[in-house]
């Protein structure tokens, strides 16, 4: 029997397997931050152990930052610039190489990770974050870890990993005008639910997801962690090839030519069987947003928020009701034209360049009403250098929406970007959950060009009206 | 790592599905660079009205759930980031164990490695433990890792509505013998050194 590509990887990997114990899985890169880092270097300090590979480990700073234009370090608020302090000394001690907010190449970790050629098919690649998944859209293995887990890698480059299940997600068909990847994973979610993944690896296979460009496989891997999946693959291609050729981590000369003849074997054999699987039409699909406090509670902009008292399952309704009331949404009701307050564009699901690209296109020659508050954040410095070139800034300024240094932002809210109680927020993030985006904020989850027109129009919008 | 062996005691009853790490510590309290004062921020958004006083209609404030070591809760507890702040807070907080139809893989994962016992029961099993729990607050919960069981101490067998009244839950052995000896995986990853190191040199040819 065949293999699938994760099991492809996996055993490309795993360096002992003792009779009842996991596997020991080796680790090819390992991206750290400043958030889940602190206390796994302490555990070095604590054992005096130094990091074992720096040159397989890259960090940088994202999460606690603020991204306002000319914020400067020292009216930081103090908890973040100690934990950016602590890194940084962290880094100097241990030779792990950084990233620093003070050079060009810092941005949000899944975003610059790709963008420097660090993340390439068939590696395994961990960090302290959920969202590490996204370097799956490259044929990576890759996952997030806990802080005990970061120490691990750290110290041995290995993890204590069981293998995980195998999930086929097809996605056939083409895309409508103004659907986008992230209505693909949020229509999956919706569909497998926020748990339906848990102990499997997705791999996103079929015409639709072949279709898409690199930053939009990202988007959809991104979010397999919502759909309760630790990682998400795609198979690598020429899409991934070229998008990776001459970046700076990428393999040159007579290495490439082999990296590439390598990585063309990295497919699921065509008798290979999955665990599961799940089928969806892409020519189905209409822009999704998100109407509850989990990223599967989500619906096509053209349908209503559901009813209670249509959902069979008791947990189900209770889940729904809660959703409902700290949404201050009511059942039934469409959830096109719900008014919103605040506009997000960022995130390590839909701050790249290609995402900015498209919302402007919707914001140009538009304005956002003055009772709207609109962010535009960029994923990296990199990202934000070329919008600007492209004169993307200027188009959203001219709009009215505020333009941002690179960072996660209002994504978590860590920093002090921070929606206000009760607020609706139309975001391009990734997590809807109660006060992600602020206390009392009420996400609503949606693609770069629906979060664009809900931003001009001050209410969700079905961006097709518009195109 | 505190070893775990056995457990009795109260329970405290979270009838909510898809309880997120964002809601069992908020982002703002990601900014210590060190493990403490998690215990705090446990269940933050719920626990505490906006004002900062303690919000009375949640559980963890009630009285009759002071002291409780065990967490029971709906389905898919744990589910969003990475953040093993999470399970710092529990524990800090005082939990030792949390029981639900299912937990997402990260946060099982952290549990594991800081001496939280997550226990998977039947959705209709967890069901009736919280009835009982919100019932009868004082009902003790048994928790015993050598022999993977749930039971009710206070109550003759079968009383539970249960005709066994006792459980038994599954754990990977390895996993179980770490927490029994309270081992971490650190020190069965340095052992391996050798392996590193071959496999390392295998991989640069
Ligand atoms: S952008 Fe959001 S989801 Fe992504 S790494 Fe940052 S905080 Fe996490």
């Amino acid at each position: 029997m065949g293999k699938t590509l994760f099991e492809k990887i996996w055993d490309a990997h795993v360096i002992a397997e003792d009779e009842g114990a996991p596997a020991v899985l080796y680790i090819d890169a390992h991206l750290v931050h400043e958030v889940t880092s602190p206390q796994a270097f302490a555990t070095l300090r604590e054992r005096g152990l130094p990091v074992r590979r720096p040159d397989k480990t890259f960090a940088t700073m994202d999460h606690a930052i603020p991204t306002r234009i000319g914020a400067v370090e020292i009216d930081w608020p103090d908890d973040a610039a100690t934990q950016v302090r602590t890194l940084r000394q962290n880094c100097a001690d241990f030779d792990v190489p950084l990233f620093d907010i003070e050079g060009d190449v810092q941005g949000i970790v899944h975003v610059i990770g790709p963008e420097l050629g660090v993340t390439q098919p068939g590696m395994t690649i961990v960090c302290g974050d959920s969202h590490t998944s996204t370097h799956g859209a490259f044929g990576a293995l890759a996952f997030g870890i806990g802080t005990s887990e970061v120490g691990h890698v750290l110290a041995t480059q290995c993890l204590m990993q069981k293998q995980a299940k195998t999930f086929a997600i097809n996605v056939e068909g083409a895309l409508g005008h103004g659907v986008t990847a992230k209505d693909i994973i949020l229509a999956i979610i919706a569909k497998n639910g926020a748990g339906g993944g848990v102990g499997y690896v997705f791999e996103y296979r079929g015409e639709a997801i072949r279709a898409l460009d690199m930053a939009s496989r990202m988007t959809i891997c991104n979010m397999s962690i919502e759909g309760g999946a630790r990682a998400g693959l795609i198979a690598p291609d020429e899409t991934t090839f070229e998008y990776i050729k001459g970046r700076t981590y990428a393999p040159k000369g007579d290495a490439w030519d082999r990296a590439v003849a390598h990585w063309r074997t990295l497919k699921t054999d065509e008798d290979a069987v999955f665990d599961r699987a799940l089928t969806l039409d892409a020519s189905a699909l209409e822009p999704m947003v998100t109407y509850g406090t989990n990223p599967g509670q989500g619906v096509p902009v053209t349908k209503h928020v559901p009813r209670v008292n249509d959902l069979e399952d008791p947990a189900e309704r209770r889940s729904l009701q809660n959703a409902l009331d700290y949404m201050g949404l009511a059942e039934g009701q469409p959830i096109e034209g719900q008014h919103v307050d605040i506009v997000f564009i960022g995130s390590c699901t839909n701050s790249r360049i290609e995402d900015l690209r498209a919302a402007a296109a919707i914001a140009k020659g538009r304005r956002v009403p003055n009772h709207v508050e609109a962010l535009v954040v960029p994923g990296s410095k990199a990202v934000k250098a070329q919008a600007e070139a492209e004169g993307l800034d200027r188009i959203f300024s001219e709009a009215g929406f505020e333009w941002r240094g690179a960072g996660c932002s209002m994504c978590l809210a860590m920093n002090d970007d921070k929606a206000g109680e009760g607020k609706y927020v139309a975001s391009t993030s990734n997590r809807n959950f109660m006060g992600r985006q602020g206390p009392g904020s009420r996400s609503l989850l949606m693609s770069p060009i629906m979060a664009a027109a809900a931003a001009v129009n001050g209410r969700v919008t079905d961006v097709r009206e518009i195109l | 790592m505190q070893p775990f062996t056995t457990l009795t005691s109260t329970a405290l009853p979270l009838r909510t599905e898809n309880v997120d790490t964002d809601q069992i510590i908020p982002a703002r309290y990601l900014t210590a660079v060190t493990q403490e004062g998690m215990g705090d921020g446990l269940f933050s958004w719920w626990r505490y009205a906006r004002d900062g006083s303690p919000n009375p209609d949640f559980v963890l404030n009630q009285p009759q759930y002071q002291g409780s070591e065990i967490l029971v809760a709906g389905r898919n507890f744990g589910i969003g980031s990475s953040r093993e702040h999470a399970v710092w807070a529990l524990t800090q907080y005082g939990f030792r164990a949390v029981i639900s139809p299912a937990f997402a893989d990260i946060f099982y994962n952290n549990s594991l490695k800081n001496g939280l016992l997550p226990i998977r029961l039947p959705e209709e099993t967890v069901g009736r433990l919280l009835d009982l729990v919100e019932e009868v607050p004082h009902t003790r919960i048994a928790i015993d890792l050598p022999s993977q069981t749930v039971t009710l101490p206070d109550f003759d067998s079968g009383t539970a509505g249960d005709s066994e009244g006792s459980w038994s839950f599954d754990i990977d052995p390895f996993r179980k013998q770490c927490l029994l000896r309270g081992l971490d995986d650190l020190g069965y990853l340095l052992d391996k050194e050798e392996q590193i190191s071959a496999f390392e040199a295998a991989a640069s040819h």
